[in-house]
């Protein structure tokens, strides 16, 4: 990008000669900039794992945390400026809510992510305003509609995945994600290689403090989205510091 | 006062249908069986002691699969059901899928509730979808929204609550399911006088978009 953008570059409502707008992509950098967060579906849920960079050791752990829930059926793990993330939680949150008090049941997440996908277009359309610097996925399980993910970009652009990763290491993220099969792994599965990327993408010299964030939504929760419990946190945890340990023994074999 | 004495002329001279409210005094009824739900009312509507039409059809269509049975105040429930309509249209649009049963009974609810002081409209919500099968929702006067195996109401229902009560099986066939909610509603129009004509049935069971309709004329009621 460099400076090409040069003088295109300084509203979100205005195109550059060869179609593009300059401040859409740059809050797509933004994204890029923080730490990265991965969700996978498989059959029976979604889980998501977030990788927070800590910054100071005096912060008090567990602070800016980057997984919300929406409803009681939808969680959503984000990447981004923060303070973003939070405002369109807030702009889910009422949607789920307005939806729920009008129709008497729970908003599918195909319409939720129709609805905030709208919200985070009409910011990409006007001077006035900057667009998000945040990604979101979304995702949910129901018992007859299954498992169902959504990823939604600053552009306001979204698709349906089946694993998906935004943030610093997507691309390392997603290369994992593809050696795994997906469709037939279950959440208890799904929530160890999720922690094990986490830590393997997690760059130790750039950034060294982590907290891994870990929720799930599923069969197993009776489709209600939550944090992992603690000792699966733990175990979680302690295996995918093994896998590593394994990983990086093995290199040093050949 | 003037207005009052011409009200009493009206009503000596039997001409106070005249400016009456068009009501539905009304036998309906929904009950769910084994794939779906029968629903179930008399043909009757009246201006006072008028009846305006004898063969009036208060099985109303809400989308495809969800139907209503109408009972208060024709206008109220003819206006409040078109606007549940509406609603339903434009969400199946904005979903790519067909609405709830769930979703059309709670709609009713807020419209009857909101407007509790000003409607008269009483109706039994029942449909089919995907996610719960048959189901009947019963939204009364004051806007309550509950689900109900079998609901009945109208002026009629009082006379048929022991029946109804004694009688209803869960997942019962179709026809078993037909041959209750008619026999229901015939012994209703028997005793009651804002009750009558022929009873009206109708089956949704979510394989058509078309939701099979039988009449049932008041000869026949003895052979049920």
């Amino acid at each position: 990008m460099s400076s090409i953008g040069t003088g295109y570059d300084l509203s979100a409502s205005q195109f550059s000669p060869d179609g593009r707008v300059f401040q859409v992509e740059y809050a797509q950098k933004a994204v890029e900039n923080s730490g990265t967060a991965v969700a996978l579906r498989g059959k029976d849920g979604v889980v998501f794992a977030v990788e927070k960079l800590v910054t100071s050791k005096l912060y008090e752990p567990g602070t800016n945390k980057r997984i919300f829930t929406i409803d009681k059926h939808v969680g959503m793990a984000v990447a981004g400026l923060i303070a973003d993330a939070r405002q369109l939680a807030e702009t889910a949150r009422s949607e789920a809510a307005t939806y729920r008090s009008q129709y008497g049941n729970q908003i599918p997440l195909k319409y939720l992510n129709d609805r905030v996908s709208m919200y985070i277009h009409a910011y990409t359309l006007y001077s006035a305003v900057r667009p998000f610097g945040s990604s979101l996925i979304l995702g949910t399980y129901d018992k007859n509609d299954g498992s169902e993910m959504y990823m939604i970009d600053p552009s306001g652009i979204s698709y349906g995945y089946f694993g998906c990763a935004i943030g610093k290491a997507k691309q390392a993220a997603k290369t994992e994600i593809e050696k795994l099969k997906l469709a037939d792994m279950t959440c208890s599965e799904l929530i160890k290689e999720a922690a094990r990327i986490i830590y393997l993408v997690h760059d130790e010299l750039k950034d060294k403090y982590f907290e891994l964030e870990l929720s799930w939504v599923g069969k197993h929760t009776n489709g209600i989205h939550e944090k992992v419990p603690p000792h699966v946190q733990e175990e979680v945890e302690k295996s995918a510091k093994a896998a590593l340990e394994e990983e990086s023994d093995s290199d040093e074999d050949i | 006062m003037a207005s009052n004495s011409f009200a009493n002329i009206m009503e000596l001279s039997g001409t106070d249908w005249l400016n009456a409210e068009l009501s539905t005094g009304t036998t309906i009824m929904a009950a769910e069986y084994d794939g779906g739900v029968v629903i179930g009312s008399d043909s009757r509507t009246t201006t006072g002691a008028y009846i305006a039409n004898r063969v009036t059809d208060k099985l109303t269509r809400v989308t495809d699969y969800i139907y209503c049975c109408r009972s208060g105040s024709a206008a109220d429930t003819q206006a409040i059901t078109d606007i549940v309509s509406y609603h339903l249209d434009f969400q199946k649009v904005e979903m790519n899928e067909e609405p709830l049963v769930e979703t059309a009974a709670k709609i009713f609810q807020e419209l009857i509730y909101n407007y509790r002081s000003s409607f008269t409209a009483s109706i039994i919500v029942a449909g089919w979808d995907r996610r719960k099968g048959g189901q009947v929702y019963c939204v009364p006067l004051g806007g309550m929204c509950v689900r109900e195996k079998v609901s009945i109401g109208g002026s009629g229902s009082s006379y048929i609550f022991g029946f109804v009560d004694s009688n209803y099986e869960e997942n019962m066939d179709k026809e078993k399911c037909i041959k209750f909610v008619a026999k229901a509603i015939s012994l209703a129009i028997d005793r009651d006088g804002s009750s009558g004509g022929v009873v009206r049935i109708g089956v949704i069971d979510g394989k058509s978009t078309q939701i099979e309709r039988r009449i049932i004329q008041e000869e026949q009621f003895k052979l049920l």
